[in-house]
């Protein structure tokens, strides 16, 4: 199934609804990757609220989107990560090193706006 | 190999034939494992074994299938998962089982983290013939102390 992209002010908003194959989860790092470029976008948040297991291939992913679209300008920030998943994840040794993460989708957007304005306010 | 997912005499059976069936896999042995009583928590740590489980059929072994099923010993319940296929086999074992070993371009964490993930955890390989990996996680307090 796949995930439908919001976008917001200079924000893309991809929340995952459902189980997601790993088909899926290419195919949303790609289009989010792509369309960072489309819109012009500063930055990505990824809700995994309703995601019901983060396994090995969706951490990576996640941090493969995470790096891919840095490179195009724009921060990625994953939001929602239940306190099971968090708990199965370390257990598994995934840490997503040098992917940000936030409480809630508030929490991601407080986080993009002050990582963006960082860049905007640079001597 | 049966062709649909069912339980016959407490024993679930899933195909595994593309990355579809990963989330199927998983999404029978959550609703097993909360059959059997485990925690949210717990069923969530079984799912996820589940899925690195079947992800390593589909990558390196193309089929095979995922047997959840019911296991009681003195008293004891838990849940007992079984990733068989006929793939190639693993050719050092040991090494699979090291952090950091991976020979897809994965993380390396496939084994040893579902190892951690649940309690008891069996493998047997023959090249050319096939991996069988059996892991069993009990019910917490279900048992003699």
């Amino acid at each position: 199934m796949p995930v439908p992209i919001l976008k917001q002010r200079d924000y893309l908003i991809a929340t995952i609804q459902a189980a997601l194959t790993d088909d899926d989860l290419k195919k949303l790092r790609d289009a989010l990757v792509a369309q960072v470029g489309e819109f012009r976008s500063r930055g990505v948040i990824v809700d995994v609220t309703t995601l019901d297991v983060m396994d090995s291939f969706a951490a990576r992913t996640l941090r493969d989107l995470s790096h891919m679209s840095r490179l195009r300008g724009a921060e990625t920030v994953i939001v929602g990560i239940q306190p099971e998943v968090a708990f199965a994840m370390v257990q598994l040794g995934l840490t997503l090193e040098g992917v940000p993460a936030a409480l809630d989708l508030e929490e991601g957007l407080a986080y993009l706006d002050r990582k963006t304005k960082r860049k905007t306010a640079a001597k | 190999m049966a062709d649909e997912v069912g339980l016959v005499n407490d024993e679930a059976v899933v195909p595994i034939r593309s990355d579809g069936d990963i989330v199927t896999a998983r999404q029978e042995g959550r609703a097993l494992a909360s059959l059997l009583g485990f925690s949210s928590t717990e069923a969530t740590l079984i799912a996820t074994a589940i899925s690195e489980l079947a992800r390593n059929i589909v990558l390196y072994a193309k089929r095979g299938e995922i047997v959840l099923a019911l296991v009681e010993d003195h008293g004891r319940r838990g849940i007992v998962v079984t990733a068989r296929d006929e793939g190639p086999g693993i050719v050092d074992v040991r090494k699979a089982l090291m952090d950091g070993h991976s020979t897809s371009g994965g993380l390396g964490l496939g084994l040893p983290g579902v190892r951690r993930l649940m309690d008891d955890f069996e493998i047997v390989s023959q090249i050319g013939k096939g991996t069988t990996v059996t892991v069993k996680r009990w019910k917490q307090g279900a048992g003699p102390v």
